[in-house]
């Protein structure tokens, strides 16, 4: 791995236990069933970038998050930070401190019951980052400032603010322990667009100033585009196609990547009718043979129904698709 | 006539601490075989407007003003009775949440038939028949098998198109859609947009589309109307109010959207957040927000007023 990428995972597994209770199995005699909510995913991110995964409800996207800051264990696959595998790493306080994690309901993530600056100063006393109380109010006022929000905010409650607001806190509180690595699971999907702006604004300025590298997570294509350097487009725990945002957006190669970009509703297309796209997504529990997408897929045939695509290089995009490979793409 | 009228629509709630006026002077009109598109940021108060009009307003909420006419004749005060008649027969409903729309305990073949026979004059089987009918033109799979399923047994985007069939099964002459897809991946929403389009247009069925979604708008509606703090910012048709908006609030909710198109070094936000009701600003209600405000929008309030293709609530325009 170079130097310069800040987070790599390899060969990602992750699978859920959804078996019924022992007794339940026991009498009508049937075994252990898992979900793979993450299968065999492996990207790496450079520092100061940001990463996307972008993908529909139960593609494992946040999955992904969760075990990028160690929330989860992964099933099989290493997730290295900076050189050190992350499922030992985690045991260190300053691996830990130097990741954090923003999460996308704003009004769930907050402690109602904390002040806003105690909230803030959560993470600068659990690493013992000051060394004196004042320090602690210096570090909670310049952290408000920086999300842009008043020093006086800190003496209210969460509920006396606004979503964006909120969401506002929600970094502040991320940036506290000084991280390099950020992981935003939808941080604005939960806000107005209006609000939406603001807080996408703030994310990048707060990148460019303090070199942050984001893992971002989340399902509107318009704001991925806005804010990705690389792209990784999920399906069905999958990564089914990945590299520079630029390039993908301008020429997508997988037919879910082009699917998604056609059903994203958008102001051009005034009185325009969407290419409808039939089927929907399949149980992720019960997933169909070969691969996962070829019951929607236009361009499916007998080899896609039974052999998973494996990933290959298409210029510097990662595809997993049979017709790509074939050179059967329209 | 327009098919719905709205008039002046005020509505208040009453507080401990004063009244709360949560909808003030709202007036549009929608045509039959039209989508008018009701946008928004949370709050705004377009979900309210759409359940007054269904008269499926909570107390302590009240009409404090106002008429809504339904084909001429008012709807506003009439008791529970007549009301529950022209609601399902007359305006058909869909709401975000496929899942508590619809009855878990009774199969949606029974939904439907039920929902039918309150409103049309259908024997058992004919019912059945129709609803079967339904089913399949909502695009379920197999809908003579599937009509004794229960709601449970079928996927988020087929329980919203069978919501769909049961908005539209009475053939209602206004159906309101509040946040149809919202609750929906992006490529089951365009499916059920398309589906909705299409059966209203066939039926001549005017809709009021409420989301926050413009490109859901821009797709699909005739007329937009922009809600800002419980009043109509800007009305228009949807070509003008997307591409030369009149209104300082709506050109900056446009400019704020990310573009597929293109990446921008910033989008354009627009600072600060809506105020809550009960902490209006004096005059205009976006004045704090707005570039442009002068002097008069910090007295005065502003009535809808022509402004060019469109009619906006701006003094820009006086």
């Amino acid at each position: 791995m170079s130097k310069n990428h800040i987070l790599e995972t390899v060969a990602l597994s992750h699978r859920f236990d959804i078996s019924k209770p022992w007794l339940q199995r026991l009498f009508s005699r049937e075994p252990r069933r898992y979900l793979r909510a993450v299968d065999n995913v492996s990207f790496r991110i450079e520092t100061g970038t940001t990463f996307a995964l972008v993908g529909e409800s139960g593609c494992g996207k946040s999955t992904i998050a969760r075990l990028a800051v160690g929330l989860y264990e992964p099933t099989e696959g290493d997730i290295v930070f900076e050189g050190q595998n992350l499922a030992t790493a985690r045991a260190q306080p300053a691996i830990r401190r130097r990741m954090n994690m923003i999460f996308q309901d704003p009004y769930a993530s907050l402690n109602p019951r904390w002040r806003v600056r105690d909230i803030i100063a959560e993470p600068i006393r659990a690493f013992a980052l000051a060394s004196r109380p004042n320090e602690t109010a210096a570090r909670v006022g310049a952290l408000l400032a920086q999300v842009g929000l008043a020093v006086s905010d800190g003496e209210k409650y969460p509920h006396e603010f606004s979503g964006g607001q909120r969401q506002r806190i929600s970094i502040a509180r991320a940036l506290a322990s000084e991280p390099d690595f950020l992981v935003c699971d939808e941080p604005t999907s939960a806000l107005d667009v209006s609000v939406q702006a603001q807080i996408l604004n703030l994310m990048r300025d707060l990148q460019r100033r303090l070199g942050l590298t984001y893992l971002f997570i989340s399902h509107n294509l318009a704001v991925v585009r806005h804010m990705a350097d690389q792209l990784g487009v999920m399906y069905l725990g999958r990564i089914v196609e990945s590299g520079p945002a630029e390039t993908i957006f301008a020429r997508p190669l997988h037919p879910y990547t082009r699917l998604l970009l056609d059903a994203i509703p958008d102001l051009d297309n005034i009185g325009r009718a969407r290419t409808a796209v039939g089927g929907e997504l399949p149980n992720p529990i019960t997933p169909p043979p070969g691969c996962p997408f070829n019951p929607r897929c236009p361009l499916a045939t007998d080899r896609c129904r039974t052999e998973k695509p494996a990933h290959t290089a298409a210029g510097d995009v990662l595809v997993a698709c049979h017709a790509v490979q074939e050179g059967r793409l329209g | 006539m327009p098919l719905l009228d709205v008039r002046n629509l005020t509505v208040e709630f009453p507080t401990r601490r004063g009244v709360l006026r949560a909808l003030d002077d709202i007036s549009f009109n929608i045509e039959a075989g039209e989508v008018l598109g009701m946008v928004g940021e949370s709050g705004a108060g377009k979900s309210l407007t759409g359940v007054s009009i269904v008269g499926l307003l909570e107390r302590p909420g009240r009409i404090a003003g106002g008429q809504i006419l339904l084909d001429g004749s008012r709807i506003d005060n009439l008791a529970a009775e007549p009301l529950r008649r022209i609601r399902g027969r007359r305006i058909g409903m869909i709401f975000q949440d496929p899942l508590t729309t619809l009855n878990p305990l009774y199969t949606i073949g029974r939904q439907l038939t039920e929902t039918m026979q309150t409103h049309l004059p259908l024997s058992d089987a004919d019912a059945r028949k129709k609803a079967i009918a339904w089913l399949d033109r909502v695009g379920i799979p197999a809908a003579a098998q599937r009509i004794d399923a229960y709601p449970h047994e079928f996927s988020g985007g087929q329980r919203q198109r069978v919501v769909i069939a049961l908005a539209l099964c009475a053939e209602p002459a206004l159906v309101i859609a509040d946040e149809p897809t919202t609750a929906l991946d992006v490529s089951i929403q365009a499916q059920i947009i398309t589906l909705l389009k299409d059966l209203t247009r066939h039926q001549q069925t005017a809709v009021m589309l409420i989301t926050h979604d413009m490109g859901v708008i821009a797709e699909t509606a005739d007329r937009v109307a922009v809600m800002y703090a419980g009043r109509i910012a800007e009305i228009g048709p949807v070509a003008q109010v997307i591409r030369s908006p009149a209104h300082p609030y709506t050109e900056g909710l446009m400019q704020s959207i990310p573009s597929l198109d293109q990446r921008v070094e910033r989008l354009r936000q627009i600072d600060g957040s809506m105020p809550r009701l009960d902490a209006l600003p004096a005059g205009c209600r976006f004045n704090p927000r707005c570039p442009q405000a002068f002097d008069r929008c910090r007295t005065d309030m502003p009535a809808l007023m022509d402004a060019g293709a469109t009619r906006a609530a701006c003094w820009l325009h006086a």
